[in-house]
């Protein structure tokens, strides 16, 4: 049996929620004062995912930078080397907002998108 | 000189949005005014996600919640003049502007929305002792060098204040491969939203120092360290308390100021406790034909709710241009015990909508409190509230129909029981 602590994100009074674990199933929640908090503790202690956004290089755009975002959200302990892969990407412009920059990146699944267009330079 | 119907200062959110909605209110004559050089103000450089849950049921990120506004504008053939700096308003509603292109011009306006956003509190503000090093940044300007222009600003980071933009940008350097050190705020609790809290702090395991703030710079070409010390009740530091956090930047967010220098050349009158103009619920100031919208009125946390009021703006500059009917009289709302101003300050009961959504800030955390609101001094309601911190904008519908006849003043305030 496992416990884990988290605070819960549904509003601003941050409850401290205390989740125990059984075979990797939440089996209790306490601490929460309102149902969010058990649902949020219910998901977050078993699979926390996360939206990872960052900025990839781009090669002959007006601006250095194009925003992207992670499709869909990543778990949270693959963070890192999610972030790792997306440092080490450069694109040539032009970018469309919406375009794929990397597939599968670090073997998540999840596809780093761009969140903005960035044209060529002149 | 060059005319139009609706001038509208700043194409972030707030003038995008009212903009649109003066269009669809019928206005023809637009001409959005844009210092930078693309639209979507300061949502360019947000590039994390969690904007318009309210508007769209979804979690954007801020370049594309802009893209939906820049859009529809562009639907609408909204003209948008980017690379133009608006130099001065006149009560009279004459823009002087200034571009490369054009170089200076005079811009008559049948009415005008200030939508031109607001700035950070810079060190200046805050009176820390030691020298002017390279290193120092406004969290905000090291957003932009990071996400839109591709530098980090440094390595080992300490930020002061625990705004969420700071928050935002704990988690944006550490993702970058910076280290940093700690988050130190003045005051015993944060003014972020607790969400950023979790996850650009927590998730990082980067400490939040409460009651605690920076006494001293050290370093003269460069930053090289911060003295942190605690600070008691009265928010002046503890001898003995001080530490010593060797680092190479420092990051500041400690406050967003509505950026007014327009309105108050203009004659527009200003609320000090929010920095930006008084206005009625149809956001007019108290320059006819002047609206004010968006962080420029006063700062939110959230852009959904920037959306709406703006659009209400432009609206209202819509019907201004119609001639619309005169607004009758008008009555204060105030605040005391807690509620530390609300927008608008007044209301014109006869022409306003079935409902007014009231927007205020508390001045302090309240745990099972009632939020009360008076009308001619009767009590017209009380609701307990679980929570109310100041980092997180409250609201309450005032309905038409329950307004006396006789309504004189509007208070709100925070109750003990």
């Amino acid at each position: 049996m496992d416990e884990m602590e988290l605070t819960c994100i549904c509003c601003p009074i941050g409850c401290g929620l205390r989740a125990t674990l059984e075979a990797g199933q939440v089996v209790r929640v306490t601490g929460n004062t309102c149902p969010r908090g058990e649902a949020y503790a219910r998901r977050e202690a078993v699979s926390p995912m996360r939206t990872v956004t960052s900025s990839v290089a781009v090669e002959g755009g007006v601006r250095p930078v194009v925003p992207v975002k992670t499709v869909p959200d990543v778990p949270k302990d693959r963070i890192f080397p999610v972030m790792d892969a997306i440092r080490d990407l450069t694109v040539p412009a032009p970018v469309r907002a919406g375009d794929v920059l990397l597939r599968d990146v670090a073997g998540t699944g999840a596809d780093v998108v761009a969140t903005a267009g960035l044209d060529k330079a002149p | 000189m060059i005319s139009c119907d609706l001038a509208v200062i700043g194409a972030g959110p707030a003038g995008l949005a009212a903009a649109i909605a003066a269009r669809e209110a019928g206005v023809e004559d637009i001409l959005v005014l844009e210092r930078d050089e693309a639209a979507g103000g300061i949502l360019n450089q947000c590039i994390h996600s969690g904007f318009g849950l309210h508007t769209f049921q979804e979690e954007l990120t801020g370049p594309e919640y802009a893209a939906r506004f820049r859009a529809r504008a562009e639907e609408l053939g909204i003209p948008i003049r980017l690379g133009v700096m608006v130099l001065g308003l006149g009560s009279d509603r004459v823009l002087t502007l200034t571009s490369r292109e054009r170089g200076l011009e005079q811009l008559r306006a049948g009415a005008v929305i200030l939508a031109m956003g607001c700035r950070e509190r810079p060190r200046g503000a805050l009176n820390i002792p030691g020298y002017r090093p390279a290193g120092i940044y406004t969290a905000g300007t090291a957003q932009r060098l990071v996400n839109m222009e591709g530098l980090l600003p440094g390595r080992e980071i300490v930020i002061l204040g625990s705004g969420d933009i700071g928050l935002i940008m704990a988690r944006r350097m550490t993702l970058e491969g910076a280290h940093v050190q700690c988050v130190a705020e003045l005051l015993p609790y944060s003014g972020g939203l607790k969400r950023n809290i979790v996850q650009c702090l927590d998730d990082y395991g980067i400490p939040l120092r409460l009651s605690h703030t920076v006494v001293n710079i050290r370093g003269r070409e460069r930053v090289e360290g911060v003295t942190l010390a605690q600070v008691g009740p009265d928010r002046r530091p503890v001898p003995g308390t001080e530490e010593d956090i060797p680092c190479d930047t420092l990051l500041l967010s400690v406050g967003l100021l509505p950026e007014n220098e327009l309105s108050e050349g203009a004659g527009v009158a200003l609320d000090p406790v929010t920095g930006g103009p008084v206005v009625g619920e149809d956001f007019s100031t108290s320059v006819p034909g002047v609206f004010a919208c968006g962080n420029a009125l006063h700062v939110h946390d959230l852009v959904d709710f920037v959306s709406q009021e703006a659009a209400a703006a432009g609206r209202s500059a819509a019907r201004f241009l119609k001639g619309g009917p005169p607004a009758g009289p008008v009555i204060p709302i105030r605040c005391r015990d807690g509620v530390r101003y609300t927008v608008p300050q007044h209301l014109a009961v006869e022409a306003m909508p079935p409902e007014v959504t009231v927007r205020f800030r508390v001045s302090a955390p309240f745990r099972e409190k009632y939020l009360a609101c008076y009308i001619n001094g009767t009590r017209v309601f009380h609701g307990k509230k679980r929570i109310m911190a100041p980092g997180e904008m409250e609201q309450y519908t005032l309905r038409r129909a329950a307004l006396p006849a006789d309504a004189r003043e509007i208070v709100f305030c925070v109750e003990e029981d």
